[in-house]
């Protein structure tokens, strides 16, 4: 614990993303902000990295609301990996048909 | 599988994991890619302790303006189009010869976005959060403050609902100075307690 130096907000384009998706999911009141706080902190309360907690955070609360299983993520996150895997270098990531939007 | 450097560079695993969130919660309309990239763009370029700075300029400088601030901070920091998102509510306390107060969330992080943007990593560490309400002169002495016995220290601990933003007192020799002038002198751990208002 110490002065602080002039800190970016977010140090990874995840840590932004993760926020953006916690934030973004409350303003279209998918779950309230208190019910969000409720949930991190219990998280926190174990103390690992922070931007891992808002992700298992968001994770835990989707699934809970029946949005998103861990099998529904697991297998986005397997294609999302796949996709890194196969797209020659240079070229944009885009997921499979499967999965695209 | 072999490497070979030809397909693109894979992140690593936590950025994975969200963007299967973001693919899934866009499929599924619950967010908007426009409102998510504002969401970014205000967190990560705009909102910063330069917006509670120019409260505390304000408050320093318009004795109407700070009694606005002490009936409805909410409504009175919405004065310069900073507003909370989550629905919060805005109180300020102020720091006086006779009291000193420090902002601490023991539960999580909650902050006062609004008008700090996001917290240091030093507030969200365990260290602080715990040590704020246990021994809140230990705290301050970490960041080299020296509060004398015959202060009080009031800790105010920071909920989903309720946001504090700290006044810290008016440095001396700043009589006259313009609120743009004095808000150079607020930094964000003044705002939060750990730190006071630098002289000019």
């Amino acid at each position: 614990m110490s002065r602080s130096e002039p800190e970016r907000a977010f140090e990874e384009p995840w840590h932004a993303e993760i926020f953006a998706l916690a934030v973004g999911l409350s303003e279209a009141g998918v779950f309230t902000w208190p019910e969000w706080a409720e949930t991190f902190g219990r998280h926190r309360a174990r103390d690992g990295d922070y931007w891992l907690d808002w992700i298992a955070a968001l994770e835990e609360m989707l699934k809970t609301r029946g949005l998103a299983t861990p099998a529904d993520l697991d297998a986005l996150k397997a294609a999302w990996r796949q996709a890194y895997e196969t797209t020659p270098h240079g070229q944009p990531v885009l997921l499979g048909e499967d999965n695209r939007l | 599988m072999p490497h070979d450097h030809e397909h693109s560079h894979v992140p690593a695993d936590p950025a994975l994991r969200v963007k299967a969130l973001e693919t899934l919660l866009v499929k599924k309309g619950l967010v908007d890619p426009a409102a998510l990239d504002e969401i970014i763009e205000t967190y990560g370029n705009k909102v910063g302790p330069h917006y509670g700075a120019q409260i505390v300029a304000r408050a320093w400088s318009d004795p109407a303006y700070l009694e606005r601030l002490r009936k409805d901070a909410t409504a009175a920091i919405a004065e310069f189009g900073f507003t909370g998102r989550q629905g919060e509510h805005m109180v300020v306390v102020e720091n006086t010869p006779q009291v000193h107060n420090l902002v601490v969330c023991t539960l999580c992080s909650c902050y006062p976005w609004t008008v700090l943007g996001l917290p240091p990593v030093w507030y969200k560490s365990s260290a602080y959060r715990s040590k704020a309400v246990i021994d809140p002169r230990g705290v301050l002495a970490d960041f080299g403050m020296e509060i004398g016995d015959d202060v009080e220290i009031r800790v105010w601990d920071s909920t989903a609902e309720i946001r504090y933003l700290v006044i810290p007192m008016r440095p001396d020799g700043t009589d006259g100075m313009s609120e743009a002038d004095l808000a150079a002198l607020v930094t964000r751990e003044s705002m939060i307690g750990t730190g006071l208002a630098v002289h000019p």
